[in-house]
C-alpha cells in the first residue's frame, strides 16, 4: 500500500542538543496511526516538523507521493494536514458558524458575509459528525468535547487528508470520548488518515490500526496494534523487558496494606455541601491511608477536594481537622493546618511558568522560610537541592524556568512543593495525568513513600488501575453524591467499573 | 547580516547575532544611540547643566515608573498616578502656608510632606480595594481616581496656581547632594530598597507569583488580595512623592498641570524597562533605564527645537519598539 505520509531519517537539534536522530513515521491513507513515547521522546518535535513549525536538519518527508516542502503551519493546512491541539485554537466567544467558517466565509457581492449560507453549510458539516447544535450560539457555551469536535469538523471541511490529534481525550469524560471515537472512525471510513497522540494506552487498542513508538529521539517500534499487548507497548516506550514489568505490577502502588491498624484520624467530613455538584459528602481519613475518589468527570471528585482545601465555601456540613471543628476557610489556612493540594490542571492552577524551579518549589513553604519578611535564601537553596535529588527532577539547575521542563518533571516539582511543607494530608488530583510512563511510576513511588511516613492521601485519578491498585478505600461519586464505598484488598477494575455503571443506571 | 559571506550552506558561525542581543539589551542600546546622537548633534550637550536638568526631570518619572512596575508585575495597571501627583502636590503648599504651618515652620514642613503622602497612600488603598476585593478591572478601577483625583486637587486650590517661597520645602526639588540633584539620589535609594524587596522578601516573591499565575499563587497559600492592595499603595505613595517633588522644583503648585500625562510616561518607562503587561516580571532598575530613555528623547527633541506634539509621537514609537521587542522575546 502506498503510504500517504512517509518521514524517514529525520534529524533535528536545538542549540546543538539532538532532539531527533533518524526518526521515521509512515501513515497509510485512511489509517488511524498512534504515536506514543515518554515525554521528551521526540513526538512533538516530529509533529512540529511535519506541520512546518520547525525546519528539519536532515531526512526526507513525502506527503501524498510528493516531496513535501512545508515551511509553515499555514502551508501544512493548504497541503491537507490539520492539527487539533490540546489547547483548542478557536474563539470561544464567537458563534459556532464563525469558528467553522473563519477565513472561508461565503460572500455576497464579494464583501458581505452570506450568513444564511454560512449557517447552512456549518450545520451540514457538523451533521456529518452527528452533531446537531445551535450554530448561532457562542462556541464557548458548549462542552470541551463539542468544541473539540467542532475543531475537527472545521479541519475536515478544509479538505484535510491527515488530521493530527494531540491528546484529544485528556479533558473529555467517558461518553464524550465515545463520540470522539465515532468521529475518528468516520474519518477513517472517509479515507482521511489520523495521527493520534495519547498517553492513554487503552484508547489506542480501541481505535488505532498501527502504533509507532519513539524513544530518545528515535523511532524504535512500529507494529499493528491487533495482536499487541499494552505491556509490550509500555516495554517499547521504556526500553525494558515486558516480563520485568509484569512482575512488578502496572503501578508502583499496593493499596489495602494499611489493614486494620489505622493511624490517628486526620480529617472527617460530614454532610459537606458546596452546591449541586457536591452534596452530603462524608469521609474519614486516617494517617498512612490512601482514600481514592472514584467517578466520572464531573462526578464531584474535584469539588470534594476543593471543599476540603478551603477553595470553595461550604454551604452545609462540617469538616473536622484532627478532631477539632475547624472548617478551613482559605487555602492558606489549609496549608497552615498541614494540607497540600496538587491540582488537576497543572498549567492553569499549578505552575508559575516564568518562575524558576526553585521559586515554584518553595511557594507553599514560603511563610515558614521567612523571618521578618525576608526569605532565608540559603535554607531555600538547600531544600530545593534536596528535593531535586530525592525526586530525581531533571533540570539544568534550580534557576531554570519551570516552563522549560517536561510535564513529568513539572509535576514532580509541584509534588515537591507540597512535600516540602511536611504535610499531614495530601490531596492529589490526577497526579500522573499527562506524564510519561517512567515519570508516572516514579511519582507513584513518591506518593507510596510519603504514605509510609504517615501522610493521609486523597487520590483522584481517571486511570482505574492507579486508583484500584493505590487506594485502601474508594469512595465512588456520581453527580455530586456518594453512591458506594469499596475496600481493598479485593477491589478490581471490574468492580469499580460496575460500581460506576450501576450509578449510571440509577441516574438514567 | 554580513554581506561578504553569502555562500549558501557555509553559514558563517562567527557572525554576531543582533536579534537576541537587541532583545535582551535593547534598552541599553537605545540609551547609547540617544547619547551618541546628542553628543554629535545637540549643542552644548556635554555640560554639567544638561546633566542637572535631566536628572531633576527624570527622577519623578523614575519614581512613579517604579511604582507602576510593581503594579504591572501583578498584572494590573494604575492610571491614577498623575492625578495622585496633582492631589498631593496641591495639599503641600496649603499646609505649610496655613496659619499653623507658618507659626510652626518645622512641624509645618513635616506635615506638608507626611499628610500628602498619607493621602496618596489612601488613594492607593482605594485602588487596591477596588481591584482586589471588588474585582474591578484595574484599568477601570484606577480611572475613577484618574478623573476625580485631579478634580479634588483643583477644588482644594480653587483652581488657582499657588506660588510660594519656601527654601526648606524646595530642597526636595532643588537641593544638591554631592553636587547632584537631591531627587536623583532619592530615586536611586528607592530603587535599591525596592530591588531588595523584590528579590529578597516574601512580599516580592508573592508579587511575581500573583502576576505569573494568580490561581496557582492563591492555591499555594499566597495572600493575593493583600499583595495587590500592597502594590497599589506603594504606587500611590510613590506618585504622591513625585507630586511633591514637582511642586518643589517649580516653587508653585498647579493642580491642572502637575503630573499631567504622567501615567503614560510611567507605563512607557516600565515597559521599555522590560516589565511585561501580563505580569510576572518587575525589573526595578529597568524602570529607571526606561525613565532615562523617555526623558532623554523628550530632551533631545526639545533641545533641537522640535515641537512638543512631535515629542508625543516619538514617545509612541519608543513604546511600540519596546512592546515589539518583548513579543519577540516571548516567541
Amino acid at each position: 500500500m502506498a503510504e500517504l505520509l512517509s518521514m524517514s531519517g529525520i534529524d533535528k537539534a536545538f542549540a546543538g542538543v539532538s532532539a531527533l536522530s533518524g526518526a521515521s513515521l509512515e501513515i497509510a491513507p485512511g489509517e488511524v496511526h498512534a504515536l506514543i513515547g515518554q515525554n521528551g521522546a521526540g513526538k512533538s518535535t516530529l509533529i512540529k516538523i511535519l506541520t512546518g513549525v520547525y525546519r528539519r536538519d536532515g531526512g526526507v518527508v513525502t506527503f501524498g507521493g510528493k516531496d513535501s516542502v512545508i515551511n509553515s503551519p499555514r502551508e501544512a493546512q493548504a497541503a491537507g494536514i490539520a492539527t487539533i491541539y490540546q489547547e483548542l485554537n478557536l474563539v470561544p466567544l464567537r458563534s459556532v458558524t464563525e469558528n467553522v467558517m473563519m477565513g472561508y466565509e461565503p460572500k455576497r457581492l464579494g464583501v458581505f458575509i452570506n450568513w444564511r449560507e454560512a449557517h447552512r453549510r456549518t450545520r451540514e458539516i457538523l451533521a456529518r459528525f452527528g452533531i446537531d447544535i445551535d450554530v448561532r450560539a457562542p462556541l464557548g457555551s458548549y462542552s470541551t468535547a463539542i468544541q473539540q469536535l467542532v475543531a475537527i469538523a472545521r479541519a475536515v471541511s478544509l479538505d484535510a487528508r491527515l488530521v493530527i490529534m494531540d491528546e484529544p481525550t485528556s479533558s473529555l469524560d467517558a461518553s464524550e470520548v465515545e463520540v470522539l471515537f465515532g468521529v475518528v472512525k468516520g474519518l477513517r471510513e472517509a479515507g482521511v488518515s489520523v495521527l493520534y497522540v495519547s498517553h492513554f494506552l487503552d484508547e489506542l487498542f480501541e481505535i488505532c490500526d498501527r502504533v509507532t513508538t519513539m524513544r530518545d529521539g528515535r523511532t524504535v517500534d512500529c507494529r499493528d496494534i491487533a495482536g499487541s499487548t499494552k505491556l509490550e507497548l509500555i516495554a517499547a516506550m521504556l526500553g525494558r523487558d515486558a516480563d520485568d514489568i509484569e512482575q512488578a505490577g502496572m503501578t508502583e502502588f499496593s493499596g489495602g496494606t494499611a489493614g486494620a491498624d489505622l493511624g490517628e484520624v486526620l480529617l472527617t467530613a460530614e454532610n459537606v455541601t458546596t452546591g449541586p455538584r457536591l452534596t452530603d459528602f462524608d469521609m474519614t481519613l486516617h494517617r498512612g491511608e490512601i482514600i481514592g475518589l472514584g467517578g466520572l468527570l464531573g462526578a464531584g471528585r474535584t469539588e470534594a477536594a476543593r471543599a476540603i482545601f478551603g477553595v470553595d465555601r461550604l454551604t452545609g456540613g462540617r469538616i473536622n481537622v484532627k478532631g477539632e471543628a475547624s472548617g478551613l476557610e482559605t487555602p492558606s489556612a489549609a496549608i497552615e493546618a498541614g494540607f497540600g493540594y496538587l491540582t488537576e490542571d497543572r498549567k492553569a492552577e499549578g505552575i508559575i511558568p516564568d518562575m524558576s524551579v526553585r521559586e515554584n518549589l518553595t511557594l507553599a513553604l514560603l511563610p515558614k522560610l521567612t523571618k521578618n519578611g525576608q526569605i532565608d535564601r540559603a535554607r531555600e537553596r538547600e531544600l530545593v537541592a534536596h528535593y531535586i535529588k530525592a525526586l530525581g527532577i531533571k533540570t539544568a539547575n534550580m534557576e531554570q524556568p519551570i516552563r522549560e521542563l517536561s510535564g513529568g518533571n513539572q509535576q514532580k516539582v509541584l509534588l515537591a512543593r507540597w512535600l516540602a511543607i511536611d504535610p499531614d494530608v495530601l490531596i492529589l488530583d490526577e497526579p500522573t495525568r499527562g506524564v510519561d510512563v517512567g515519570a508516572k511510576r516514579e511519582i507513584q513511588a513518591i506518593i507510596r513513600d510519603s504514605v509510609a511516613k504517615g501522610v493521609g492521601v486523597i487520590l483522584i485519578s481517571s486511570e482505574f488501575e492507579e486508583i484500584v491498585e493505590g487506594a485502601d478505600r474508594i469512595i465512588v461519586l456520581n453527580e455530586g453524591r456518594i453512591v458506594t464505598e469499596l475496600t481493598n484488598p479485593g477491589i478490581t477494575e471490574d468492580a469499580l467499573v460496575r460500581a460506576l455503571a450501576h450509578t449510571e443506571g440509577q441516574a438514567a | 547580516m554580513s554581506t561578504q559571506d553569502t555562500e549558501l550552506g557555509a553559514r558563517p558561525t562567527k557572525t554576531f547575532e543582533w536579534g537576541p542581543f537587541l532583545r535582551t539589551n535593547g534598552g541599553l542600546v537605545a540609551l547609547a544611540v540617544i547619547l551618541l546622537f546628542n553628543i554629535i548633534v545637540t549643542p552644548n550637550f556635554l555640560q554639567m547643566q544638561t546633566l542637572f536638568v535631566n536628572i531633576s526631570q527624570v527622577a519623578t518619572i523614575a519614581i512613579v515608573a517604579m511604582g507602576m512596575t510593581l503594579v504591572i508585575a501583578t498584572g494590573g495597571i494604575d492610571l491614577s498616578v498623575g492625578a495622585i501627583m496633582a492631589l498631593s502636590g496641591a495639599m503641600a503648599p496649603l499646609i505649610f502656608m496655613s496659619e499653623f504651618g507658618q507659626a510652626n515652620p518645622a512641624l509645618g514642613i513635616t506635615a506638608a510632606i507626611v499628610v500628602p503622602l498619607i493621602a496618596a497612600l489612601a488613594c492607593g488603598l482605594f485602588n487596591g480595594i477596588l481591584v482586589a476585593n471588588l474585582k474591578v478591572q484595574p484599568i477601570i478601577a484606577t480611572l475613577i481616581l484618574f478623573i476625580s483625583g485631579r478634580g479634588i486637587a483643583q477644588v482644594l486650590t480653587n483652581g488657582n496656581l499657588q506660588t510660594f517661597s519656601n527654601p526648606s520645602f524646595s530642597y526636595l526639588g532643588t537641593g544638591k547632594v554631592l553636587g547632584l540633584p537631591f531627587q536623583g539620589w532619592l530615586a536611586i535609594a528607592i530603587a535599591c530598597v525596592l530591588f531588595w524587596v523584590m528579590s529578597r522578601t516574601i512580599f516580592g516573591r508573592y508579587v511575581l507569583a500573583v502576576g505569573g499565575n494568580e490561581r496557582a499563587a492563591e492555591l499555594s497559600g499566597g495572600p493575593v488580595k493583600r499583595v495587590k492592595i500592597g502594590v497599589y499603595m506603594i504606587c500611590g505613595v510613590l506618585s504622591g512623592l513625585a507630586g511633591l517633588i514637582v511642586v518643589a522644583i517649580n516653587s508653585a503648585s498647579d493642580a491642572a498641570r502637575n503630573g499631567n500625562l504622567m501615567e503614560l510616561d510611567a507605563i512607557a518607562a516600565a515597559v521599555v524597562g522590560g516589565a511585561l503587561l501580563q505580569g510576572g516580571r518587575a525589573p526595578i532598575f529597568g524602570a529607571i533605564l526606561g525613565a532615562v530613555i523617555i526623558q532623554l528623547v523628550k530632551y533631545t527633541l526639545l533641545a533641537n527645537g522640535v515641537e512638543d506634539e512631535v515629542a508625543l509621537i516619538a514617545k509612541a514609537i519608543i513604546i511600540l519598539a519596546a512592546v515589539y521587542l518583548q513579543m519577540a522575546r516571548k516567541e
